[in-house]
């Protein structure tokens, strides 16, 4: 099963909107809470991420009997370090960002905690693309 | 600790999730940073926070969290009240600061995530 969704960069009403359909969509499937929980706060750290630090992005999902494959690909800056984005703490958020509750540093890692793959990929100037994968 | 408790000592009133007040909370964590809510991996937990946006109840939704008491007088808009009514939650509202709901949970015998 495939699902496709668009994100605004810089809208923050909208930030969750994909992760909350897709938990709804594994909910129905009658996947175990507990890896619902995992997939949709990791996929939600990368909407969230779109949102605050990049200009627009979408979401591939693609569900098949064992698992769970998501790329999040968007348009913008890119990561210049991956592995320093990496680290827990380290933030470029904007002021506004920090006002809506984000911009700890906090959810690359916690993507790394919450998927069973992760990779990234990104080009400055350019965009990123974030691919994870989470076994049922 | 009883929902009904809990706005009894932070003097709360329920916003949305009425039917919940005599349910049972174990833990409680304070913060106004979504970023450390995310990383949390405990069931059955109250939020105690100050920030009051949609984005507190999103978060909520993805982490499973299903009892938010907002504080400093922050009040619950429109939209938040749909998107919690929508996910079966329960939001309150207490006047008192951070810190003091915080304490008074705490003294009152609400656990702590760690
Ligand atoms: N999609 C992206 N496009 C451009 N830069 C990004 C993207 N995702 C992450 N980054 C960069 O990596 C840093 C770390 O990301 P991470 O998600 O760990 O923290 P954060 O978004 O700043 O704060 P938090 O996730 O705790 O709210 C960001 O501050 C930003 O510099
Ligand atoms: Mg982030």
């Amino acid at each position: 099963m495939n699902l496709e969704f668009e994100i605004a960069g810089g809208d923050f009403t909208k930030a969750g909107y994909a992760s909350s359909q897709v938990k709804k969509m594994l909910k129905q499937l009658g996947v175990e809470a507990h890896c619902i929980k995992n997939i949709v706060i990791a996929l939600y750290e990368a909407e969230v991420n779109v949102v605050a630090h990049a200009y627009e992005g979408q979401i591939l999902v693609h569900i098949e009997s064992d698992k769970i494959t998501t790329k999040i690909i968007d348009k913008g800056p890119g990561i210049p370090d991956i592995e320093q984005a990496m680290q827990e703490g380290y933030s470029t958020a904007s002021k506004k960002v920090r006002e809506m509750g984000f911009g700890a540093g906090m959810g690359l890692p916690n993507i790394k905690k919450n998927t069973d793959k992760l990779q990234i990929q990104s080009k400055v100037d350019e965009g990123t693309t974030v691919e994870m994968v989470n076994y049922f | 600790m009883q929902v009904s408790k809990i706005c009894e000592l932070l003097a709360a009133t329920i916003i949305c999730g009425e039917e919940h007040a005599s349910a049972k909370i174990e833990r409680g964590f304070s913060s106004d940073l979504m970023s450390d809510v995310l990383t949390l991996d405990t069931d059955n937990l109250l939020l105690i926070t100050g920030l009051c946006n949609l984005q507190t109840i999103r978060t909520s939704e993805m982490a499973d969290i299903r009892y938010i008491v907002f504080v400093r007088n922050k009040k619950v808009t429109a939209e938040m009240l749909a998107l919690a009514n929508e996910n079966n939650m329960c939001l309150l509202e207490s006047p008192y600061t951070l810190f003091k709901a915080s304490g008074l949970l705490y003294q009152a015998g609400l656990n702590p995530v760690y």
